[in-house]
């Protein structure tokens, strides 16, 4: 099922498809961060007062802003809820 | 460059894989290490020798490529690239062995500069036992570069590092084919090399459950804060007291041997009632709580907590059109102004990061942590109420708490006018907890940030002692110098509920905060002879005595927290922007942000 990697909820792992609607500077700092196609994302929390997400991906965890991370399409995978 | 080095190696690498301490392992200095994006803010360089070979080490801000976003990124990346004379001999790479796709997607751009390369897998201990096993022959054949597994916190493998590095610069390097989609390799490499047993992050994951949880998060940072302020408070006050006693002795001894050697009493005066008194007054009074509360900032700054609260708060930021890292940068001048202004180099986006810098000196600096619980004093004593470590530490709480929203508010008003734009993008990375060695914490927060604080105050105090005794002896007409001032200032300061002696202090404290109590206690003897290097009890009794009125120590506090930043500072503003505008600015909005505020509660409650 594809979705916008901002409404991922805690736990949900899926795989980036793309991130092509994202502003070029953005999209290469994504990249650079890990957040390239193909690669393997899972949402591991949210920020308290709401506005960001937390991700594991390639073995770090990286925060973004919902209304970045509304730009990168995903596939979820599994959902351990 | 020294000249003896025989090469120069660039120390690159993404941010939070432990950089710093390879740097500190290889050339033994004790170079701060953090662990958030953008640590060093400017590239510390150290010498090793490698098999007889003096090398000169540069370590370079960390950075995710060599495209760089924010300026801090673009001194890492002009300098990995640089060619020519200054170009570095060789690169040493350092990836962190638990996220390693991303490091070696590093690396690939690196190997494509065409640079010999030597890669350094740090944090392996931490890899092992998150159950991530690294094959570095693999590695090695698939690079083609040398590749040394490392555990630099444990001194694990930087021999072998060296030794390689040797055999690099010696060999002839030869130019590897350029690849083109890097990080594609990297993951091809990565799958290769690298194997995972279960899930390596569950325990940061539990962890950051509790410090980022939707309930627990707010409440632990205000307790974490108010636990830190209520140490450096507490633990501090009988240090002062003691070291006011000791000097008070030392000051008494000076001026009998000046009296031995038969100086005139005029100089005598300058040296013990100028110098000295407010020199002593500055190391009394401010060391202890800097000894205090470093140690402590750094320990939770290692732990990486201060990325949580970067993320914890972005919100706040993001409302008010600024970057989440500013909550970083206002950490920093927390402990000093001049650093966070340095530390706004991390923001990417050019008015963000001016946002950030105009608005840092509202975070109040540890030289105004021991001003504002001075003043706490006074009004809890000027209340009648009995003065507390309790009582303080609210009001330092209260203060700081107006400070940050003192900081959004401005941020808010900067964006929609003369700074204005939409909030940009913002990525924080949130490294895995690492429990700090504590012996390290205090060894480098001592040489650090405490003595190069301190002697920076005291270099000030001493010019500026002279001065001020000087402006207090000094007549013209049979009226001091001070006395002038003070009375050019008084119908100003009356406005803003203080008077004329307190504005003259805040405008002579320019070169250092700490001093403005001092002086205040100079001004209202009006002698020109600072009244005793009192302990804290007696400083609020003389104050007290003075007239200040509750309403009065509280516009004091307002006008600390609130005031122009110190000259250094400035400097540093300056520096950072290259505008004079933005400088001026720097001292014009806290300043009118402090003033109408203590005028607004003067209006009300006088």
């Amino acid at each position: 099922m594809e979705k916008r990697l901002c409404d991922l909820k805690t736990g949900d792992t899926s795989e980036i498809v793309s991130s092509a609607h994202m502003e070029a500077a953005m999209a290469c700092r994504l990249s650079e961060l890990g957040f390239t196609e193909g690669a393997t994302v899972r949402c591991v929390g949210k920020s308290p007062l709401g506005g960001m997400k937390a991700y594991l991906v390639k073995g770090a965890v990286i925060a973004l802003r919902d209304r970045d991370a509304a730009d990168i399409s995903v596939n979820v995978q599994t959902s351990e809820r | 460059m020294n000249t003896e080095a025989k090469y120069t190696a660039a120390l690159a690498g993404n941010p939070n894989v432990g950089k710093s301490t390879v740097f500190n392992g290889l050339t033994g200095l004790k170079q701060h290490t953090g662990n958030w994006a953008g640590k060093t803010v400017e590239g510390a360089v150290g010498y090793f020798t490698a098999d007889g070979d003096v090398v000169c080490l540069v370590d370079v801000p960390g950075t995710y490529s060599l495209t760089p976003h924010s300026p801090d990124e673009k001194v890492a990346a002009d300098f990995i690239t640089a060619e020519g004379e200054d170009a570095p001999n060789g690169i040493i790479a350092v990836c962190d062995a638990c996220s390693l796709e991303r490091g070696l997607a590093f690396v690939l751009e690196i190997i494509n500069t065409a640079k010999p390369v030597l890669v350094c897998v740090n944090l392996i201990d931490e890899a092992k036992k998150r159950g991530i096993t690294v094959d570095a022959e693999g590695l090695e054949k698939r690079l083609k570069v040398p590749v040394v597994l490392c555990a630099a916190r444990q001194g694990v493998g930087l021999d072998l590092l060296k030794k390689r590095f040797a055999e690099l610069m010696r060999s002839a390097w030869e130019r590897p084919e350029i690849i083109r989609d890097t990080a594609d390799e990297a993951k091809r490499i990565f799958t290769e090399c690298v194997t995972v047993e279960g899930d390596p992050h569950t325990r940061d994951v539990k962890l950051d459950r509790i410090f980022t949880g939707r309930w627990t998060a707010v409440p632990i940072s205000l307790v974490l804060c108010a636990v830190v302020f209520f140490i450096t408070l507490r633990g501090s006050a009988p240090i002062t007291d003691a070291l006011t006693w000791l000097f008070s002795h030392v000051e008494s001894a000076v001026r009998d041997l000046l009296a031995l050697a038969a100086l005139p009493q005029t100089v005598v005066s300058l040296v013990c009632d100028g110098v000295l008194r407010v020199t002593f007054w500055v190391v009394a009074v401010m060391s202890p709580p800097m000894a205090i509360f470093f140690p402590l900032f750094t320990f939770l700054e290692d732990l990486g907590y201060f990325p949580r609260v970067a993320y914890n708060y972005d919100r706040c930021f993001a409302c008010c059109g600024s970057c989440g890292k500013q909550s970083l940068t206002m950490l920093m001048g927390l402990g000093c102004n001049a650093v966070g202004v340095t530390g706004c180099r991390i923001i990417d986006s050019p008015r963000e990061r001016l946002i950030a810098i105009l608005t840092n000196s509202f975070m109040p600096c540890n030289g105004r942590f021991p001003v504002l619980a001075v003043f706490a004093a006074v009004l809890a004593s000027s209340m009648g109420i009995g003065s507390s470590s309790v009582f303080t530490t609210l009001c330092i709480s209260a203060a700081l708490a107006a400070g940050i929203f003192a900081t959004l508010g401005v941020s808010k008003l900067l964006s929609v006018t003369w700074l204005k734009g939409t909030a940009s993008a913002f990525t924080v990375e949130m490294p895995p907890f690492r429990f700090p060695k504590l012996g390290d914490v205090l060894v480098r927060s001592f040489f650090d940030r405490i003595l190069k604080i301190l002697w920076r105050a005291v270099a000030v105090s001493v010019p500026a002692g002279a001065v001020i005794w000087l402006f207090g002896n000094i007549s013209v007409n049979g009226v001091s110098i001070l006395e002038y001032l003070v009375r050019l200032f008084d119908p100003i300061a009356r406005c803003a509920g203080m008077d004329g002696v307190m504005l003259t202090s805040f405008v002579l404290a320019l070169p250092a905060s700490e001093i403005t109590v001092p002086l205040m206690m100079m001004g209202y003897t009006s002698g020109g002879v600072l009244a005793g290097t009192g302990e804290a009890a007696a400083v609020t009794h003389f104050l007290t005595q003075a007239g200040w009125t509750p309403l009065t120590a509280v516009c004091a506090m307002v006008f600390t927290l609130f005031h122009w930043p110190c000259s250094t500072t400035l400097i540093t503003v300056y520096k950072e922007t290259k505008k004079l505008r933005y400088a001026a600015a720097s001292v014009i909005i806290p300043t009118a942000v402090g003033y109408l505020t203590c005028v607004l509660l003067n209006l009300l409650f006088s």
